[in-house]
């Protein structure tokens, strides 16, 4: 019989894990809360740099994990130590012993009505990175005009903020700006689309190449400059402040539109299994790496492996790595090498 | 008008909804790289006259973005070509300047 | 706008505000700038609603004033709100409200600064000691006095002869609020519906019958500024901050703003002079300003006292419009009667703000 390998996520990292665990022989079990495949990856449009489609990423990925178990609307009750391995006990009444489990509980997208200077929930046309990526799936939003004729984007909503507890840069949303503003554009030829930006950190393969083009062929402007406070107008447009830091002046705008680039904070259901499972969080709020440079995918308990941003702010493709990585440490274990 | 001793401010604010910015789009027809600036501020580190004219080409850029008057600060500019050389962007900036003297002349 | 959203924001900002016996202290300018406001506050809270809400002539100014104005350190405005908090212990109370938001805000800062470095409040009552021989315990619940008429609101709707209602047209009457920076921006969470959605002084718009609007420049500061204020050179810039806020309201046909700070109140009322002779322009119908009123002398009109007595005749901008608006009679001819019907003499008029 096949060894079984509980993986907690069935987000992209738990679906790529379950692949390899697959072609390396054992049998994946996938435990995943919502009811359906690929997490937040399945709800975005298109993926940098190449624009590939999320849907196409998420259903391949499904395609290929098909004779694994998965446990939809499932979730981990409680895991128990045995002398050789864990009982993990699922919500839906079945238990699993297995010598190794996978946790792949990833993130979850910062509440940015928490940032209430923006005024997302408030204000008529503020949105997230997530509901325009949802717009983008061509799921109708009452707050995204019909022709905006100015776009605002604000990086580092709830990423970077001591005050809202996170110290962390969530790596992804400067290019995730620069991505969706060069979307708007094209959504939208007459609008002027603003960035409001700390630093960019576009560090990944292309992204710069991403922002010449927003710049030059979308003519998206840059600002630097946190965006301070939102107000709405009689007429339903809205009022931003931010500092010019780069003219040394204050500055207002009015805006049609404004999508808030909300941050990644560790998915609070990773507290509950480290508490379960005597995990050891890290000072970032996210899970602890056995070794933050050679032992990513490693835990402070034997047998319990960790893939993607369980352990901190992922793209997706340093996703797919550490699940691949993960199910490969998986198999080194079970093996006993 | 009564004298109270005291008047109202005028705001430092810049507001980008009331910004003309036909200038920064008639220059960018021209020097299409103008929008590449990322405001790095090495030309205006490098340049000869900045010190001494006030001339720095990284806030002639964002000025023109803002919708301000930018001439007196061109009127610094010495043409050497300095900060063609340090551009990280490669911007023509020589040519860039000598086209926006041409519109504003 | 969505009023939902607030809503939700408001029920993260509640704070425990216990019924009755409090401990009042008043403000040190407010006497001077709406003289009626405080005196009323203690008749509606007593004789109005029957709360036992005592106050002693020992009080002093908290030093928020100077503390503000760099004239004092706050070490020495922490010794003198020890002995207001000494004068509360020896009259047998525990809860304490002030009624200027700048006071309120330098007990919560005082308080916070003490529970985060608890050797500082050590030596703070070593100070007290040697210089007063008084001892205190600290308020078991701060209040402002702008939370306390919130927490009555509904019982005062209950009571009201006048609604905020255009008696005329049946609508609600437009009105914006203004909070005082000191009340929650240091620390929204001792303010009611936080800092940035503050409800405190809408929850009593709403509840008296008005319509509470929002206008871009809402949780921008008045201007006062403490020090700034103080130096006759800076006050183009309190000016300009007042004239802005007025700039963003003007196109909502806003009908009154009501506040709840000493500070406030009294600039957005007088700098509408100023602006208005030094621009020309004014903010309310027909060349009138738009009356700002404190939320005591809100509560007392809709209570039904007479607006002289509610000391309405020493706000810079007409008040007559307003009332007129929702019904309240008044006798133009005893505006400037004061006590025993005493002439207090008529003020000189503006050139372009037009006033009775």
């Amino acid at each position: 019989m096949k060894e079984n390998v509980v993986i907690i996520g069935g987000g992209v990292a738990g679906m790529e894990a379950a692949k390899q665990l697959l072609f390396l022989g054992y049998t994946p079990i996938v435990v995943e809360q919502k009811d359906h495949l690929g997490g937040h990856v399945s709800q975005w449009n298109r993926l940098f740099p190449d624009m590939a489609s999320a849907q196409d990423l998420v259903r391949h990925l499904g395609e290929e994990i098909v004779d694994a178990n998965i446990f939809l609307e499932t979730k981990v009750n409680f895991i128990n130590r045995l002398r050789e391995g864990y009982l993990v006990m699922l919500s839906n009444g079945v238990s699993v012993a297995c010598r190794a489990i996978l946790v792949a509980s990833g993130f979850r997208l910062f509440d940015a009505a928490r940032k209430e200077e923006y005024g997302y929930g408030v204000y008529d046309h503020v949105i997230t990175n997530a509901d325009l990526e949802n717009w983008f799936n061509g799921n109708p939003d009452p707050r995204v005009p019909a022709s905006p004729k100015k776009v605002g984007f604000v990086h580092c909503v709830g990423s970077r903020d001591l005050k809202a507890g996170n110290s962390q840069c969530s790596k992804v949303c400067c290019m995730t700006a620069v991505k969706q503003a060069i979307e708007m554009k094209e959504h939208f030829p007459d609008a002027q689309i603003y960035c409001f930006y700390m630093d960019l950190r576009l560090f990944g393969k292309k992204y710069e190449d991403f922002y010449i083009n927003a710049q030059q062929e979308y003519g998206v402007q840059f600002i630097r400059g946190r965006v301070s406070e939102v107000g709405e107008t009689l007429d339903g447009h809205l009022q931003v402040k931010a500092e010019d830091t780069l003219s040394g002046k204050p500055l207002r705008a009015q805006l049609d539109l404004l999508v808030l680039m909300a941050g990644m904070v560790c998915n609070p259901e990773a507290a509950e299994l480290a508490r379960m499972a005597r995990l050891e969080m890290d000072s970032d709020g996210f899970l602890r790496s056995a070794d933050n440079i050679s032992g990513i995918v490693g835990s402070n308990r034997p047998g319990i492996f960790y893939a993607g941003a369980c352990t901190g702010t992922k793209t997706v493709p340093e996703t797919l790595a550490e699940a691949r990585s993960a199910a490969l440490d998986i198999h080194r274990f079970i093996q006993g090498k | 008008m009564t004298d109270f001793g005291f008047t109202l401010s005028r705001s430092s604010a810049l507001d980008l909804s009331k910004a003309d910015t036909r200038l920064y789009e008639k220059l960018c027809s021209l020097s299409p790289d103008a929008r590449t600036c990322m405001g790095c501020g090495s030309c205006s580190a490098t340049c000869t006259a900045g010190p001494y004219s006030g001339m720095s080409l990284r806030k002639v850029i964002l000025g023109l973005q803002r919708g301000q008057d930018v001439r007196p600060m061109l009127k610094g500019c010495m043409l050497c070509g300095k900060c063609t050389m340090v551009c990280p962007r490669g911007i023509n900036t020589r040519q860039l300047i000598l086209n926006l003297c041409r519109i504003y002349d | 706008m969505i009023y939902e959203g607030k809503q939700k924001i408001w029920k993260d900002y509640q704070k425990e505000i216990p019924d009755d016996h409090w401990y009042y202290v008043r403000s040190c300018i407010r006497q001077n700038f709406f003289p009626a406001s405080e005196r009323k506050f203690t008749d509606i809270t007593q004789q109005v609603l029957g709360k036992d809400v005592y106050e002693t002539p020992y009080h002093t100014t908290c030093g928020g004033i100077a503390y503000h104005c760099d004239a004092i350190p706050q070490e020495t405005a922490m010794t003198i709100v020890a002995r207001q908090f000494a004068l509360m212990t020896e009259a047998g109370y525990e809860n304490y409200v002030p009624s200027c938001v700048t006071s309120f805000g330098n007990y919560i800062e005082i308080l916070e600064t003490w529970r985060e470095f608890p050797e500082l409040e050590a030596r703070i009552r070593e100070q007290l000691w040697k210089a007063t021989r008084r001892e205190f315990k600290k308020p078991k619940y701060l209040a402002h006095t702008s939370d306390l008429i919130y927490h009555w609101r509904n019982e005062i709707a209950e009571k009201a002869s006048v609604r905020l209602i255009d008696h005329e047209t049946g609508e609600p009457m437009r009105m914006a609020e203004h909070i005082g920076c000191h009340y929650a921006k240091m620390f929204p969470s001792k303010g009611i519906g936080g800092a940035e959605y503050p409800y405190v002084l809408a929850g009593m718009i709403e509840s008296w019958g008005g319509q509470v609007v929002d206008y871009p420049e809402r949780r921008h500061c008045c201007g006062y500024g403490f020090r700034q204020y103080h130096m006759k050179a800076n006050r183009g810039y309190c000016v300009s901050n007042t004239h802005k806020k007025f700039e963003s309201m003007e196109p909502y046909g806003i009908q009154a703003i009501l506040t709840n700070c000493p500070g406030c109140c009294y600039f957005m009322d007088r700098w509408q002079y100023v602006i208005a002779e030094q621009t020309g322009k004014t903010y309310g119908k027909d060349g009138f300003g738009i009356p700002v009123f404190t939320y005591e002398e809100l509560a007392g009109l809709v209570l039904g006292y007479d607006p002289w007595d509610l000391g309405l005749q020493l706000h810079q901008v007409a008040v007559e419009p307003f009332l007129d608006r929702i019904g309240v009679r008044y006798d133009p001819k005893a505006k400037y009667l004061g006590l025993n019907k005493e002439d207090i003499l008529r003020p000189e008029l503006p050139t372009n703000l037009k006033c009775f």
